[in-house]
Order: structure tokens, then C-alpha cells, then sequence
């Protein structure tokens, strides 16, 4: 079982049949302050001990912060998400004086949803620069810039408009990495609201995440607090690949109190919001509330559902989601993508792949209805996943 | 197609005086003229009288004849499989790069589509990098993972080679907008071709390096085709440099490099000073756009063998040269034969690079950072860091 996992890893890379290739080209030079573990999920501490009596432990935390509970030292503040993201960009703003943004409206105007409010006052026109609408050639230009070695956050000022770029994202930005050899970095950040709003239309309520799931060399993470939006955001500008951070234009005016002192999240990593043994029910952004919501329900009639909100969209925190597995051997995944080519269906494949035997019932995938997002308030509701489709599925899928 | 008469009277010559000195490397003043004087739109074009020196003509002359063997050795080369998929071919077109290059520091950027051996070449490329990375081997630029339309060279400020046409101006623009950004005094040279020119993020990007006086400058390589569809057939208005409407250009007689060279080094001051410029080269490509495509159904073999003898940019310079009596015959004749010979060890070097080792595929997809490695959607590589 694992180890035919593990041979299944191996295969992947079995050009190098002596060594795990990974291993090999990870340990070269390294310190030794640092751990390899395989997406195959077993516990980190059983096997390592193996290993030489190496005795580091996994801290799912790249960076290590105060855990934010109410064990907190200090009060911490309580802030929008929107205002989370726009603390997240001063900090690397004044961090780091090679970081600008880029996108419509995001300098005078302050950002169609406040996110780069103040910053241009602050930090000037070229470094808050306000493009024409032109994203095809403002993505193109943040790339280029990024390839001399700035660090660009290109905003859509909705994440539909971003299709236009969808060369330069796709061709220029995910591949210059690798067609060059490895020259040149892109440590572009792509960011702006997604998803299914109200009653915004169709064109303006669109999930990228599954056309640009394919793209290689891209990571794309989705943000749905305020704290996972601040790190994330930190985490994305520090990283020398293109991010792409989905945020949610619903969850702008979420309010949440996050540590005043400074955090970095992982952006591989998804995040445990409610541990459970039933059912592992996985999400992200604006569905993680209402996975929460039928978690609610789904406590009182006696379940007990873990629910992982991913988080990281690509790769997939295969690590986290494979514990849980095991644990509870149902999986449920609740998404806003389409079902067709969305997030879920790589995300159930991939489960299936490696997790297979640990899964008692086929993987369930709740995702938005395949059709253009209506106007009519009532259509709009029935595209997207609601609560009470969650709890029908758990409820059928413990039978 | 009126094509250019050459004209290369001598106005002024002190090098009387080096008669028969052989590859001399002095720097006294030559001044050559154009071809043909510039046509400017929204500009004062420069003035005909190039100054140059005989270490800069046997330069150009060497460059370009190294040039011209690499691009006919990878056409044999093609033929004999070693290069696969597209190869794209300068010949021609070399005085462009070489005029280019005379103007500009390393420091400058260029970028350009995949139209890009030579270039990569004029920044300073070795001919065993471009032909091992042509072969797909290990010594290439790219390590054989970019192919003939991905040469890039960092630290010589060349951004490539890109496959699709048109998105390497906004590109450009970006380079120039860092320059900006960073308050340098450099410029950006994004250039393009005559059928690119028709893309609409080229007008998007070049609205915003106008609006923000951005160092770019525009140089479209005008060969007169785009693939198989002459330029009539494709632009309602095929004066490129005139496109740019708000945006000064300049058409240039790319064929000879004293004339492009004049060119840029105007472009580059304007640029500096006013913001972007295009820049039209009129220039011609003896191969057809691509190793699959003959290049003669959609034009004449006597409208190549006439750009042939009449234009030049190696024959031009030769003229050039003996005219000035800086070298003989037999010595310009050395010079090629001397880069044939540097073509053809290139090229057994290069086929003597491996193939990239397997492991080599997953390199470079994602660069390291933040301590974490990953490859695709469910292998994961997970390394815990520093506090």
C-alpha cells in the first residue's frame, strides 16, 4: 500500500532507478535543517527515526508564527480582508523597494475594492501605477519587468478581465523559467477578485482557476480570511515564481482580528478549519463558509466533519488532505468551480491516485452548475453550491 | 518594392594613408553615407553622413559573415535532422542586428520573437551555445529546453526569443518601464516583425510607453512578408513607422548597417530624452519564414536573387571596404573562410554536447523559494525552514 505509493512516486521519476531523484538533488548541499516527505502522507516523525536519528519534525508552518488562537500574547487587531491585503502590500511595499503594482484604477482611485487604498499617496505613480485598460500588454509589460528583477503585482480588476492575458500569463510568465534555462526568474504576483458575486452577470463572475490549473510553472493559491489573506499575500510577493492569489469578491468585508506582528503563511500548505472524523470535506474561498455554515447543521445531527479549506490550488497540500484521508476515509469536495475541468476534478483524481485505498466511497465533488452565472438572484443561487447540498451529501455519503 | 541604390561615395577619407594595411585596427574617422536618407514621421530624421572607422567596418564585415555561415549551417543542419520542429532564419536580415548592436551598450535590452540566432549572437553569444541549443544538447543557452525560438542571455541584456508573435513588445515595454522604474539610462529595443506589427497589444504597450515615457523603442523588421502573406495583403497601411500616430518613427534602409546604426543611436537618444520611438527597417530574408517553408510561392526567385545583388549588407560592406582599400580580396575572402572554419567546430562541439539528462525535465518549472519545491498537482516536496 504505501509502498506501492511510493513506487508510484518513484515511477513518476523512475529514469534515476537507483536514488529517489528527489532526495538526491534536495540533500545536495543542503543543511540539514530540513526534511523531504513524499505526498504519500505518512507521519513525518515514524520515518524519519530511520533515518540516522535525524529528529527534526515537520512545522506545517513554513514560517513560524504564533499560532492565532486565544492563546496570543499580544491583542492582535481586527481588520477587513480587504484592509488584511492592503497591510500585507505596505509591509512588502516598504520591505522590499523593487515591489509595484500595476492594474486599472489601483493608484488614485484607491482600487475598485480599496485593497491598494493610500497606496499610491504613499509610495508614488510608478511604483501605484494606474494602466489603461489593457491587460494583455500591462501583464505583458509587469512580466517584462519582472524578468530584469522587479516584483509586479499585476491586479485584474476582476479576475475575468485576466482571459485577455491569457497568453502572456500562460506563455511568458509560467514558461520564461524553464525556456530560458532557468536565466531568467518571474516573481510576478497575479491577483484580483473572483468568483460568483451578486448578481453581477456572467462575464463578471468567473472562476479562473481552472483555466490556468494547467498552465506549468504557475502556483495559484486562493485566500478566504483575513489572515490567510495577509500571509498569503506576503507569501506570494516573497516567492520568485508567478503566483496567481484568487480572492473573492464577496469576502472583501470579511472582519477578523489577525496578530500585529509580521507572518508569512506557506503558500503549499492548506489549513485544518475544523478537525473532525467522519468526513473530510475540502474547500476553498467563499465555499469554505459555506461548507462552515452546513458544518453547523451537520454537527447537530451528530457528524462530525473535518473540514480543510486547500488553500493552495497548485499544487495541492497533498500532505494535509492524505493525513485526513486516512483518518476519515470519505472525502467531499465543495468548490465554486465548474464541474467540468474545475479544481475539484483534478483534486478528485489526484486523491484517487494516490489515496485510493484508504477511501471507503467514491469521492463526492459539489461544484457550481456548467452554465454561464445568470443574472436572476434566485438562478444565481442555484449555480453555486448551498449549504443544504452539503449536508445532503455528507448525510449520504456516511451511510 | 523600389529597392534601394547603393551609394557609398567616400565623402571624406583620412585613411589614404593606411593603403593596404592589413585588418587594420585604427579609429580614425571614415564617414560614410546611407543609401538612402531616412523618412521620418513626427521627427527630424538624422543626417545621412555616418562616422565610422575601419576596425568598426572589418567588424561589421566579420560579424555579419559569421552570421550569414550560422544561419546557412543550421539550414544543412535542418536538412540532416539535427534541428527539429521551427528554425527560423536571419539571413539576410544581418546588418539589422550588426547596425543594432554598434549603437548600443550591453547594458541596453533587447528583445525580440523567435527570429533570434543572430541577435543572440550580436550580444555576445558563442556559436557552440547557439548551435547546441539548435541540436536540443546540454551546451545550449537554454540547456536545450528552449529550442531554436528561445535564446535568451541575461547578463548580456537579451530577454529572447518567444514563440508567440506580438507578446514580446509589451515584454519591452516592460524592460523599459524597470529601466524606468530604476532611473537608468538605458533603453529597451523590442522588436518585431512586419506581420507582428499588426497585433493589438503592440498599440496597447506602445500607448503606455507613451503615456508614462517609457526608454522603449520599436523596431519593426520590416521583410516585406509575414510567413506566406506579403504586407499589402495583411496592413491596410504598411508605413510602419508611421503607425505609431503620437509616436515619432523613422524608416530606415535595413540593409545597411551604417544606416541602422545611425538610426538607433538617434532612437536611443530620443528614447532617453522624449520617451518611445519606432523604428522601421526595411530589410528582406532570403529563406522563407521557416526551415518548412520554401519561400517561393508567395514570391519570386528573381525578387530574392535581385535583393540578392543589389542589397546586400555583406556585399555592401565588402564594396565598403575595398573601397577604402582597408583590405584585399583575398584577405576579406580569409575572413570568411576563417568563419566557416569557426561554424563547422562549433558545430562538431555542439554535437558532441549530451542530450539534457531526464532529471532535467523537471528543473526550472518552478524556481526555489520559500523552501519549497513541487512538481505538479500531487508530488510534493515539502522542506520546513527557518523560523
Amino acid at each position: 500500500m504505501a509502498s506501492s505509493i511510493i513506487q508510484r512516486i518513484g515511477a513518476a521519476t523512475s529514469f534515476d532507478t537507483n536514488n529517489n531523484y528527489f532526495h538526491r538533488r534536495s540533500f545536495s548541499g543542503r543543511q540539514s535543517s530540513f526534511v523531504v516527505v513524499r505526498s504519500d502522507g505518512a507521519n513525518i516523525t515514524t520515518r524519519l527515526k530511520p533515518n540516522g536519528g535525524r529528529t527534526h519534525h515537520l512545522v506545517t508552518n513554513a514560517v513560524a508564527t504564533k499560532p492565532h488562537t486565544s492563546a496570543a500574547s499580544k491583542p492582535g487587531h481586527e481588520i477587513l480582508l480587504f484592509d488584511a491585503l492592503r497591510e500585507g502590500l505596505e509591509e512588502e511595499m516598504d520591505r522590499d523597494p523593487r515591489v509595484c503594482i500595476m492594474g486599472e484604477d489601483v493608484g488614485h482611485y484607491g482600487g475598485s475594492y480599496k485593497v491598494t487604498k493610500g497606496l499610491a499617496p504613499k509610495y508614488g505613480d510608478l511604483r501605484v501605477l494606474d494602466t489603461p485598460i489593457a491587460e494583455n500588454a500591462f501583464t505583458g509589460m509587469g512580466i517584462g519587468a519582472a524578468m530584469t528583477g522587479l516584483r509586479p503585482i499585476i491586479e485584474g480588476m476582476n479576475m475575468g478581465f485576466l482571459l485577455l492575458a491569457f497568453n502572456q500569463i500562460s506563455n511568458n510568465c509560467g514558461m520564461l523559467h524553464y525556456t530560458s534555462g532557468g536565466q531568467f526568474k518571474i516573481p510576478v504576483v497575479i491577483r484580483g477578485p473572483g468568483g460568483v458575486g451578486r448578481q453581477l452577470g456572467a462575464e463578471h463572475s468567473q472562476r479562473l482557476e481552472s483555466y490556468f490549473q494547467s498552465i506549468p510553472g504557475i502556483q495559484m493559491v486562493a485566500c478566504s480570511t483575513p489572515y490567510n489573506a495577509k500571509g498569503l499575500m506576503k507569501a506570494a510577493i516573497r516567492s520568485d515564481n508567478p503566483v496567481i492569489l484568487f480572492e473573492h469578491v464577496l469576502l472583501y468585508n470579511l472582519k477578523e482580528t489577525i496578530p500585529d506582528e509580521e507572518y508569512v503563511l506557506n503558500l503549499e500548505e492548506a489549513e485544518m478549519v475544523r478537525p473532525g472524523q467522519h468526513v473530510t470535506i475540502l474547500t476553498y474561498s467563499r465555499m469554505r463558509y459555506h461548507v462552515m455554515q452546513a458544518a453547523k447543521t451537520l454537527v447537530n445531527k451528530g457528524y462530525d466533519p473535518e473540514v480543510i479549506d486547500i488553500r493552495s490550488l497548485k499544487p495541492f497540500d497533498l500532505h494535509t488532505i492524505g493525513n485526513s484521508v486516512k483518518k476519515t476515509h470519505r472525502v467531499l469536495i465543495v468548490e465554486e468551480c465548474m464541474r467540468t475541468g474545475g479544481i475539484g476534478a483534478s483534486l478528485t483524481a489526484a486523491i484517487n491516485e494516490n489515496f485510493h485505498d484508504y477511501l471507503d466511497a467514491p469521492i463526492v465533488c459539489l461544484s457550481s452548475q456548467d452554465v454561464p452565472t445568470p443574472y436572476a438572484g434566485t438562478l444565481e443561487e442555484w449555480t453555486v453550491v448551498q449549504p443544504p447540498q452539503i449536508v445532503a451529501a455528507v448525510e449520504q455519503l456516511c451511510q | 518594392m523600389a529597392f534601394a541604390r547603393r551609394s557609398f561615395k567616400p565623402i571624406s577619407t583620412t585613411t589614404s594613408f593606411f593603403r593596404r594595411r592589413l585588418l587594420t585596427t585604427t579609429t580614425d574617422d571614415i564617414t560614410v553615407e546611407t543609401s538612402v536618407p531616412f523618412t521620418g514621421h513626427n521627427c527630424e530624421p538624422p543626417s545621412r553622413s555616418v562616422s565610422t572607422n575601419p576596425k568598426e567596418l572589418l567588424s561589421f564585415f566579420t560579424d555579419m559573415a559569421l552570421m550569414r555561415r550560422m544561419e546557412i549551417a543550421a539550414d544543412s543542419l535542418y536538412k540532416s535532422k539535427l534541428i527539429r520542429g521551427f528554425c527560423h532564419l536571419y539571413d539576410g536580415q544581418e546588418a539589422v542586428c550588426v547596425g543594432m548592436e554598434a549603437a548600443i551598450t550591453k547594458k541596453d535590452c533587447i528583445i525580440t520573437a523567435y527570429r533570434d540566432h543572430c541577435i543572440f549572437l550580436g550580444r555576445g553569444g558563442t556559436l557552440l551555445e547557439s548551435f547546441a541549443e539548435l541540436m536540443g544538447r546540454q551546451a545550449g543557452c537554454s540547456k536545450g529546453k528552449g529550442g531554436s525560438m528561445h535564446f535568451y542571455k541575461k547578463d548580456a541584456c537579451f530577454f529572447g526569443g518567444h514563440g508567440i508573435v506580438g507578446a514580446q513588445v509589451p515584454l519591452g515595454c516592460g524592460l523599459a518601464f524597470a529601466q524606468k522604474f530604476r532611473k537608468e539610462d538605458h533603453v529597451t529595443f523590442a522588436m518585431y516583425g512586419d506581420g507582428a506589427a499588426n497585433q493589438g497589444q503592440l498599440f496597447e504597450a506602445l500607448n503606455m510607453a507613451a503615456l508614462w515615457d517609457l526608454p522603449a523603442i520599436l523596431v519593426c523588421e520590416n521583410n516585406h512578408y509575414g510567413m506566406g502573406t506579403a504586407e499589402w495583403r495583411a496592413a491596410k497601411s504598411p508605413a510602419y513607422y508611421k503607425r505609431g500616430d503620437y509616436v515619432p518613427g523613422l524608416k530606415v534602409d535595413g540593409m545597411d548597417a551604417f544606416a541602422v546604426k545611425q538610426a538607433c543611436k538617434f532612437a536611443k537618444e530620443h528614447a532617453l530624452k522624449n520617451g518611445p520611438i519606432i523604428l522601421e527597417m526595411d530589410t528582406y530574408r532570403y529563406h522563407g519564414h521557416s526551415m518548412s517553408d520554401p519561400g517561393s510561392t508567395y514570391r519570386t526567385r528573381d525578387e530574392i536573387s535581385g535583393v540578392r545583388q543589389e542589397r546586400d549588407p555583406i556585399e555592401r560592406i565588402r564594396k565598403l571596404i575595398l573601397a577604402h582599400d582597408l583590405a584585399t580580396e583575398k584577405e576579406l575572402k580569409d575572413i570568411e573562410k576563417q568563419a566557416r572554419k569557426e561554424v563547422d567546430e562549433a558545430i562538431a562541439q555542439a554535437k558532441e554536447s549530451p542530450m539534457p539528462e531526464e532529471s532535467e525535465l523537471f528543473t526550472n518549472v518552478y524556481r526555489k523559494g520559500l523552501g519549497v519545491e513541487s512538481f505538479g498537482t500531487d508530488r510534493k516536496e515539502l522542506r520546513a525552514t527557518l523560523p
